[in-house]
């Protein structure tokens, strides 16, 4: 089942109600910009169930849970760093003052393991995306693009603006834990010393 | 010593795969695991093991293993010639191989991947939760190679056999029922174009996807130039990207895309695409 929704606000909040509800037959429950995929047991009653969770959904507020806080340690060092603060009409330093003081939230994750979409990303950051992308991005680069900001778990190619490069490993399959960043959780980034 | 097989060589191709790991797609992940399940477990009932254990999946056969003890193995999968030593054996059967024998796959006559289960499974490490090889991600272990040593999990029971065993179905022609949707809406007429369309198996397909070469599926008039924001896709999804030619998305396929799914394959298709051939033919039939 694929849920349609009209704003990131409204993903969150049918997301969290579906994790809250926690049904044993989901196998994948799937946010993204403008819908949850729901993904359930063949033929289990997970289908009604889910429906039945997404119609009482409160889509104006998501439910109570408390967010994993995640901080990524970055220096911003990125080459497309000066191009950011030409385009917002600030400084350099006022482009790094805004992106590290903001609280981002991870809104979804996809494109590779572990990347996440973050939002939160203060007005003037909001940009468009390189004319042309790079055939190769490092892993560990933080890009912004659009509402979004995001670190690159691998290398690989993109077309984000790129302002920093942060040390955190973001994906590794063979850790206990192998994602850095879950959809929900809050995100700052902090000034390597 | 513990038990191992070594790769003496490898086909074009060959992978570990299990049931693969579900359940991770919102961090990114995809479900990976053998595209022909019911071939793998099969395999493995017959050398005594569960169904989730780990076998080999070896595109177009061709591979060499030695066994480094005793150990019962079984190949299923399309038909297909397999030796141990100089000796012809049956394939979708419990085989037994003492130490140092060589076991040795022909090529499929048909169809396209062959599957090997061991008795106690092949035991490297899981990655969350799950030994397959993803080709999109990278994660799993690396593509076998010649030379490579795989532990063996000790023995689960007793082998069983059974007299009759169909080796998988390879058909001359693919006829996929799909059921329409999320969004068919984006398409003109979606089930007459999915019922008119005629297609064949492109070369450029792999464990991400069925690429199908023949025709276009034309947008509806008021989606042409429309972007999809990325959405979360299932295995068996029908993406028509832009060049409108169907992807059948497989079991390593990404977890979310910006093109259209017209529709769903039946989740017993998904067997008969693991199996199919470049040039095959296909035909999509829209379920309503």
């Amino acid at each position: 089942m694929l849920v349609e929704l009209d704003s990131l606000a409204e993903v969150e909040a049918l997301h969290g109600a579906l994790l809250v509800a926690d049904l044993p037959e989901v196998v994948e429950l799937v946010p993204a910009a403008t819908t949850v995929l729901v993904e359930v047991r063949p033929g289990s009653d997970g289908l009604s169930r889910a429906r039945a969770v997404v119609e009482a959904a409160d889509l104006s507020h998501p439910p109570d849970r408390t967010p994993r806080q995640v901080r990524l340690p970055i220096s911003y060092d990125g080459p497309d760093l000066e191009l950011v603060a030409e385009t917002a009409g600030l400084s350099v330093d006022e482009v790094v003052a805004l992106h590290s003081g903001a609280e981002y939230t991870v809104a979804f994750c996809g494109f590779a393991p572990g990347f996440g979409y973050l939002v939160g990303l203060p007005e003037p950051l909001r940009q468009a995306r390189l004319d042309n992308p790079r055939t190769k991005v490092p892993a560990g680069s933080v890009g912004i693009a659009g509402e979004f900001t995001g670190a690159y778990p691998t290398s690989s190619p993109g077309g984000w603006r790129l302002i920093g490069s942060t040390s955190a490993i973001l994906f590794d399959a063979k850790r206990s834990d192998p994602a850095l960043l879950a959809p929900g959780d809050h995100v700052r980034f902090e000034v390597a010393g | 010593m513990s038990r191992s097989l070594t790769v003496v060589r490898t086909g074009p191709q060959s992978l570990i795969q299990d049931l693969g790991r579900p359940g991770h797609a919102h961090l990114g992940v995809p479900p990976s695991g053998a595209l022909d399940v019911p071939a793998l477990t099969l395999a493995n009932r017959l050398v005594g093991n569960p169904g989730p254990a780990a076998g080999i999946e070896a595109l177009l056969g061709r591979i060499q293993l030695r066994a480094n003890c005793s150990c019962t193995v079984a190949v299923t999968g399309p038909s297909i010639l397999v030796s141990v030593g100089e000796h012809l054996v049956d394939s979708h059967a419990p085989v037994h191989l003492r130490d140092g024998d060589v076991l040795s796959l022909g090529a499929p006559s048909g169809g396209l991947r062959c599957y090997i289960a061991v008795s106690g499974g092949i035991d490297v490490p899981p990655q969350m939760s799950s030994r397959a090889t993803d080709i999109l991600s990278g994660i799993g272990p690396h593509p076998l190679r010649a030379n490579d040593v795989l532990p063996l999990g000790e023995p689960f029971g007793l082998p069983v056999g059974a007299d009759v065993l169909s080796p998988s179905v390879a058909p001359a022609e693919l006829v996929v029922p799909v059921l329409l949707g999320p969004r068919e809406d984006w398409f003109d007429d979606p089930a007459r174009q999915l019922a008119a369309g005629r297609w064949t198996v492109s070369q450029q397909s792999n464990r991400v996807g069925l690429r199908l070469d023949g025709a276009a599926l034309r947008r509806a008039a008021a989606f042409e130039s429309v972007e999809l924001p990325s959405e979360g896709v299932v295995t068996g999804s029908v993406q028509v990207p832009a060049s409108g030619r169907p992807v059948l998305f497989l079991a390593d396929h990404p977890v979310t895309g910006g093109y259209p799914v017209i529709g769903v394959v039946t989740a017993e298709s998904l067997p008969l695409l693991a199996q199919a051939r470049p040039g095959t033919p296909v035909r999509l039939q829209p379920l309503r």
